[in-house]
């Protein structure tokens, strides 16, 4: 008896522990990407101090703050913390139900997928706002459908869906190439930007689709972390345990793809953010907890961090995306060696 | 020989003859008959259209070149690596002469096809190894989804550091577009006397291997009993695949899949035997090369589309077909 105790009192406390340090690395997570949001506002061309940051804010009319900080900082500042958060969950959500990092978003062609879909609108049908994000999240599960249905053959493997969805990417990615050959010449500034990943366009009218997205599905893939982290045992454990897997994994990957698309149609596709986040979150984190909430916050610190690069530590502004693939790539060839020497691929 | 070789042969012939006289007919200007007589035949005429079918003489050679070198070139990656996904685009070769040439028009101001072509092949080559060594690390050797997944990770890693050294400099982006497009367009007299002694070095390295490399299709201890040098055969067979994709790469952009497309084509038409596999993927690589550029001048009219989109778009389905039959374990 008294051995029963001991055992169930050291799980409560690794329990403790566990949830300690969960709770430890999110509020850190949280504190960071806080003062990265500050950064924002307070760095530009002018470095206006936060009473003045504030005071703007609040609706206060300052020459020239209230311009720069209201209409340039403030947007820019928005669209990288909600695209941020979205990519981050989205592609930790893929991550963990298809149980391997690289089967991510980026790699398997769901960005490109939106992209494609969003390109075609600009240059084409001169769409703009609401057509754009619509088209990029039915383009999105589009994609997610056809990789599924070409790479399901006689039993599933994630080795082939993510062959089958880097060869999807290529088509898409010749398909981006060619609508931007015929599109009319005014459209492909847009196009362009659009398709490289940057915050720079980033307006106050256009960020509702984003938070809206972002505040419904974030709750649902919230309320469905117990059965994303059963899922990552397995097919069969997850059933067992009593997960309904299908409509399980059909939710998830609807809430995630719309995440997904609505950010890119946003920001463009910022390279490697929903690729990065998840693995840096579950180091940080450890397992055992949920890791959506600090996968998001990686991704909003992620985001903002490299847009701070990106304009103040390098002499040309790059764009956002130009950072994070930089900072990405060779991570990922990293985990991939790993992988490989694990014998896990 | 395998059993409908002659058949297989004849047609592929005929198709390439097709290719060409398509070639030479078709495109973002239509011509009339008579026009594209006097431009072949009659060398006193100087019209503007008897211009542009001259102009598409040499681009058509070239892309036959092209289309060769790269359908060799693919079937010697997937010969040597014993993979059959194996091809320039899909292993990040093509990016990796990418970014040393980016490095050498803004940093050493270089702007020659002849140094051009240096500067690609070292990092096609560079690339190659670097690839092969990640994808082949671990158990199972180089396995399809690794070297795949090693190609996508090197090819965004060096895509990354390609547009972050173009965008500060405008005027690399302006030199560098029109090379990175992937083109047959551009091509020159001059451009092709560069690029035939790497094209012959390079097919005359892969038909002289062609037996051993049969031999070692049958695994490396088995090839070693029937008397080659695995490793010799393996460093000259490479060494000719990076040749070839490296100087078409150099002269004509990065163009994928076409390796990819022939090698599989053949295959499925006359088996696995590479005496005839790479032959004949030399006239399959350029006839299909020849017929996307003719595709992509026709669907992009008035413009054109440069002939790399093509052949991802038609080359890629390979890809998920290969990647839809093959079976888990062997992923």
């Amino acid at each position: 008896m008294t051995n029963n105790h001991s055992t169930i009192a050291l799980i409560m406390a690794g329990r403790r522990q566990r949830r300690g340090r969960w709770i430890l690395v999110t509020s850190l997570l949280a504190v960071l990407a806080c003062m990265l949001c500050c950064a924002m506002l307070m760095l530009g061309n002018t470095i206006y101090p936060v009473q003045d940051v504030i005071r703007a804010l609040s609706g206060e009319q300052l020459k020239g703050v209230s311009f720069a900080v209201s209409t340039i900082r403030l947007p820019r500042m928005l669209a990288g913390l909600f695209a941020g958060f979205a990519f981050g969950i989205a592609g930790y959500t893929f991550q963990t139900m298809l149980r391997n990092p690289l089967a991510n978003p980026n790699v398997i062609g769901i960005t490109s997928g939106s992209s494609v879909a969003a390109v075609f609108c600009i240059v084409i049908l001169q769409a703009s706002g609401a057509v754009i994000s619509i088209a990029s999240v039915i383009a999105g599960l589009a994609t997610v459908i056809l990789i599924y249905v070409l790479s399901r053959g006689r039993s599933f493997s994630i080795g082939r869906l993510i062959l089958v969805g880097i060869g999807i990417q290529a088509m898409i990615d010749a398909i981006i190439s060619y609508l931007m050959l015929v599109s009319a010449e005014q459209d492909l500034p847009a196009a362009i930007r659009w398709l490289t990943g940057s915050l720079n366009g980033a307006q106050m009218d256009r960020l509702p689709p984003l938070m809206v997205t972002v505040l419904i599905c974030t709750p649902i893939i919230i309320l469905l972390g117990k059965q994303l982290n059963l899922l990552e045992l397995g097919e069969q454990a997850a059933t067992s345990l009593g997960v309904a897997t299908d409509k399980t994994r059909i939710a998830l990957i609807v809430a995630s793809v719309c995440m997904i698309a609505i950010a890119t149609a946003t920001t463009g596709p910022i390279a490697f953010v929903s690729f990065l986040a998840g693995p840096i979150a579950k180091r940080l984190v450890g397992i055992g907890f949920s890791n959506i909430i600090p996968a998001g916050l990686v991704g909003i610190n992620l985001v903002l961090a490299a847009d701070l690069i990106g304009q103040f530590a390098t002499p040309y502004r790059f764009p956002v995306g130009i950072i994070t693939g930089l900072l990405g790539a060779p991570y990922l060839i990293f985990l991939l060696v790993r992988m490989n020497r694990k014998g896990e691929l | 020989m395998p059993k409908n070789f002659a058949l297989v042969l004849a047609a592929c012939i005929v198709l390439l003859v097709v290719c060409v006289l398509a070639s030479l007919a078709l495109g973002s200007k239509p011509l009339r008959f008579q026009e594209i007589m006097d431009g072949l035949f009659r060398s006193d005429v100087d019209s503007y259209s008897a211009n542009i079918v001259r102009k598409r003489i040499s681009r058509t050679v070239f892309s036959l070149c092209c289309g060769a070198a790269l359908g060799v070139s693919g079937a010697l990656m997937q010969a040597v690596t014993r993979n059959p996904i194996a091809d320039p685009s899909i292993l990040g070769v093509n990016m990796g002469a990418s970014l040393f040439v980016v490095c050498g028009i803004a940093f050493w101001n270089i702007s020659t096809a002849n140094q051009y072509v240096w500067l690609a092949l070292a990092g096609a080559a560079l690339t190659a190894v670097f690839v092969f060594g990640i994808g082949s690390m671990g158990r199972g050797g180089a396995t399809p989804i690794k070297l795949v997944l090693a190609g996508a990770a090197t090819s965004a890693a060096l895509g990354s550091l390609v547009t972050a050294i173009m965008i500060p400099r405008s005027y690399v982006m302006d030199q560098f577009r029109f090379w990175q497009v992937g083109s047959v367009g551009s091509a020159s007299w001059g451009g092709i006397g560069t690029f035939v002694p790497f094209l012959a070095v390079g097919l005359l390295v892969g038909f002289l291997a062609a037996p051993a490399l049969n031999a070692l299709a049958l695994g490396d201890d088995t090839a070693t009993g029937l008397g080659v040098r695995t490793g010799a055969l393996r460093f000259a067979a490479a060494l000719a695949g990076v040749l070839l994709c490296g100087a078409t790469t150099a002269l004509a952009g990065p163009i994928g899949f076409i390796g990819l497309l022939s090698t599989h084509v053949i295959r499925l038409m006359i088996g696995p035997d590479l005496r005839f596999v790479i032959p004949m993927s030399a006239i399959a690589g350029a006839g299909i090369l020849t017929i996307a550029d003719v595709g992509g001048r026709l669907i992009g009219r008035p413009g054109e589309l440069e002939v790399g989109v093509v052949t991802a778009f038609i080359g890629a389905p390979i890809l998920i077909i290969v990647a839809m039959r093959s079976k888990v374990r062997s992923l």
